[in-house]
């Protein structure tokens, strides 16, 4: 006769468990903050004029965006904790659309690039000099990197959401929520560094 | 453990955050217009690791955590700050 | 409950589950059958690995083309690295007895994540599997060597982009193994079991586990970044475009410096198990262990730059990294007075993993000597990118690491397997695989001090006499190798039963019967004593 294996629900190991992994992304995007110090410190000039072409307008708003859509999301948490399931759903699904919404900025800027064929080993960039090439390369790399993260941090709020609508996220277990709130506040202290850097270094 | 769990943060508090990090926002935005030279990057770094400051301990409850999170977090941070400093040791004396 | 007749319950290796044959291995995510799943593959990747270093030994045992032609050479040098570092050595004791034995010597159950261990394994098998197809497609094998240096890495027509994308994914199954074990650690040991009375191999898991956890990410958008460069040109580390070739070592070595530490602080791990159990005495200076190992995982993240002294980094950058590596040798030193002080006057009973932890001391301190002496920048400039580095790294790494696993295998065999192994015929293949493994590294501390460059397929004839006797050595040492797996093997089958503690162990997992029931403890114990507590 076997032992029945009585499963603890632990959920101060599953939110360590998602610091944890955040650790592993802030050094993943710390190795591109090593590049970018190290480039910026070589080409000042060049980087202080390639951020003059970024849109400040642009980064401001999307910068207002993540701020907002955070505040969302850990709002939905206090709604759901106070077991007003409704509520927590329209604060996730204000938090998709405002994801949405910087992604789509997102889409219109590098358009604006590639419409100027600047882009990631694009003649036309190699011609404006290295300075330029790395600004750009960064900003490409960085941002889109970024935004990789930010459309898995979507589907990860999706899925917490479907979850929550079948009643298996509610007021007495939520701590997936919690963690994809940590991922997306994550996504959101990158962009709170990445926007000075690359459109405020005028 | 089950004190964090139980925990509810006000709306209030999450808007009242959230005005404080447009208007901080906005401020680096203002000021890095003006032509400070070096400063510059060092005033728009510093409103940025506030920001960082407010998003890691309210919306990430980092103020209601046990203090090793706190703490983790900020030997992480001043691991990849070492790292920078150390390689820039390189390229500052070539 | 548990039934109180003797059919106790069925063992890890004969437990019925929901899956039948071979899925109930490989759908398993019980961390004992996930440990023989990384041992399984892993072995036969070491056995890659090998053939290949062997290759090279026949390649080398005379100037000129000998068997094979230049490119291949470098092809297999590169896949000889790629596979031992990051399929072998890296995941090596944390994947197979740190998820063998962490669990149990805490008093757990399971890891805090059952279903991510799996996943590790995945991610495992997958990045290896597509390293291994770099070979066979594309335009030719990658011939950078494993550390996929800049520009030649961009620029080779070379197969690279498996290889790198495979070295990326073999990064995240390191990442997810020390995610767990750090939560495990957190948050499962058993009631009574303080962090200072957990026992040394769990704290090196611990330490390691940050490691790999903070290290390997960097590593990770490093290899991002060649793959941007191969198919975006993206500039990085172009020198056409304004990058600099030099930041890729920067980075490179930032992860693979501290990689080094988790392959060598899980075996030290190991080393401080095997030795209290066979003087049947408590650990000498257990906090200093403690203390030394954190310190070596904390300042090892600072001297990566000391593979890169003849680079062309700056004069600061020099003495910096000099001065912080000779200050990483001291707390492994302190670990080395330790195990020796443990054995001062204790009544040492002499079995096989006993000669493996003091065969290890012995080329661990020969590898870590000679490190000194690389990483001082004086004589380092003789002796980089010669045969005294191929010899440093494989005494330390193949003499550390390789030797703690080779001893940790035979030490805990009874537990896993619930059999004896023949230790005649295991002390035969020690002596063996030693005798070989002196002469054909030692050799080359010789040929490296005369001049003989690494990763070199031809050489002057001066050269020669050195050479073949270090691939002579090569030959007695896979034969040695031999002697042991297929003496591990064969006592599968033909070892006497094994008791649940064979050695005199203190530690939890000698508790348990030989081999371990599927949730390792009927009851979860509780704990009032530290370890090794020896009278």
């Amino acid at each position: 006769m076997s032992t029945i294996l009585v499963t603890h629900r632990d959920d101060l190991a599953s939110k360590t468990g998602m610091w944890l992994f955040l650790f592993t992304e802030m050094l993943l995007f710390g190795g591109l903050f090593i590049v970018y110090s190290v480039y910026r410190y070589r080409n000042p000039i060049a980087f202080h004029q390639a951020a003059q072409e970024l849109s400040v307008f642009i980064g401001t708003i999307n910068t207002i965006i993540l701020l907002i859509s955070s505040t969302t999301i850990a709002m939905s948490i206090t709604a759901l904790q106070k077991k007003n399931k409704k509520l927590a759903l329209l604060l996730l699904g204000t938090t998709i659309i405002l994801g949405l919404a910087f992604l789509v900025n997102k889409y219109f800027e590098w358009g604006e690039h590639f419409k100027e064929h600047i882009y990631p080993g694009s003649a036309v960039l190699a011609l404006r000099g290295h300075g330029d090439v790395l600004f750009y390369g960064l900003y490409f790399f960085m941002t889109g990197l970024h935004a990789l993260h930010i459309i898995v941090g979507l589907v990860f709020i999706i899925v917490i959401a479907v979850s929550i609508i079948r009643n298996n996220i509610n007021s007495d277990s939520y701590v997936l929520l919690e963690n994809s709130g940590l991922y997306w506040h994550l996504v959101d202290l990158i962009w709170i560094f990445l926007f000075p850097l690359f459109y405020l270094i005028t | 453990m089950e004190n964090e769990k139980n925990h509810i943060i006000p709306y209030k508090t999450f808007l009242y955050v959230l005005a404080g990090l447009i208007a901080l926002t906005l401020t680096s935005v203002t000021l890095t217009q003006i032509s400070l030279g070096t400063m510059t990057v060092v005033i728009a770094l510093v409103i940025a690791a506030i920001k960082s400051s407010f998003v890691l301990s309210i919306f990430m409850h980092l103020k209601f955590e046990n203090k090793m999170f706190s703490r983790a977090v900020i030997g992480v941070i001043t691991l990849l700050c070492a790292v920078i400093i150390i390689t820039l040791l390189d390229y500052l004396n070539r | 409950m548990i039934s109180q007749n003797n059919n106790v319950e069925p063992s890890y290796l004969d437990y019925k589950g929901k899956y039948k044959g071979i899925f109930s291995w490989i759908l398993s995510t019980d961390h004992k059958r996930i440990a023989l799943l990384y041992l399984f593959s892993l072995l036969t990747f070491f056995a890659t690995g090998a053939t290949l270093g062997l290759l090279m030994k026949f390649e080398l045992i005379a100037p000129g083309k000998t068997i094979m032609t230049a490119q291949t050479y470098n092809a297999f040098f590169t896949l000889h690295g790629i596979i031992m570092i990051f399929a072998v050595v890296i995941p090596g004791l944390p994947a197979v007895f740190g998820n063998f034995l962490l669990p149990i010597m805490i008093g757990a159950k399971d890891v805090a994540f059952p279903r991510l261990n799996l996943l590790s394994w995945y991610f495992y098998v997958i990045g290896v599997t597509l390293v291994l197809i770099s070979q066979f497609t594309g335009q030719g094998p990658p011939d950078t060597g494993w550390t996929f240096y800049a520009p030649y890495s961009f620029r080779t027509t070379g197969n690279m982009l498996p290889a790198v994308f495979g070295a990326f994914v073999l990064g995240f199954s390191s990442i997810l193994t020390g995610l767990n074990f750090l939560v495990t650690i957190h948050r499962m040991r058993a009631p009574g079991m303080t962090w200072l009375k957990m026992p040394l191999f769990p704290w090196t898991l611990y330490a390691t586990g940050w490691v790999q956890l903070l290290a390997t990410p960097i590593i990770g958008i490093t290899l991002l970044m060649i793959i941007a460069e191969r198919t975006l040109h993206i500039g990085f580390f172009d020198p056409t475009l304004g990058g600099d070739p030099l930041l890729y070592q920067h980075l490179f070595w930032t992860y693979s410096h501290p990689a080094v530490y988790i392959m060598i602080l899980p075996a030290m791990g190991a080393i401080s198990e095997i030795i209290p159990t066979f003087c049947h005495k408590t650990i000498f200076g257990y906090k200093f262990i403690v203390a030394s190992s954190i310190a070596i995982a904390f300042v090892g993240y600072f001297i990566w730059g000391h593979h890169m002294f003849t680079s062309g980094m700056s004069g600061t950058a020099l003495y910096t990294f000099s001065l912080l590596t000779f200050i990483v040798a001291i707390p492994s030193a302190i670990k080395v007075f330790n195990w020796i002080a443990t054995m001062h006057k204790a009544s040492i009973d002499l079995q096989t993993p006993f000669y493996w932890a003091v065969g290890f001391l012995f080329v661990f301190m020969i590898g870590g000597f000679s490190g000194l002496i690389l990483g001082s920048l004086a004589t380092d400039i003789h002796l980089h990118n010669t045969h005294f580095v191929v010899a440093h790294f494989h005494f330390i790494v193949f003499g550390g690491t390789g030797f703690a696993f080779f001893g940790a295998m035979h030490y805990w065999y009874p537990k896993i397997t619930g059999k004896m192994y023949d230790s005649r015929w295991a002390n035969i293949g020690l002596i063996i695989f030693f005798t070989g493994f002196i002469t054909l590294y030692g050799e080359m501390f010789f040929l490296g001090m005369k001049g003989m460059p690494r990763r070199y397929y031809d050489y002057d004839e001066i050269f020669h006499a050195g050479n073949i006797i270090s691939s002579l050595g090569a030959m007695v040492m896979y034969f040695g190798l031999a002697v042991i797996i297929i003496n591990l093997v064969a006592s599968l089958k033909n070892g006497r039963k094994a008791p649940s503690d064979p050695w005199g162990g203190k530690t939890l997992e000698w508790t348990i019967p030989s081999p371990p029931p599927v949730e390792n403890f009927e009851e979860i114990p509780i704990i009032t004593k530290g370890p090794y507590n020896y009278k």
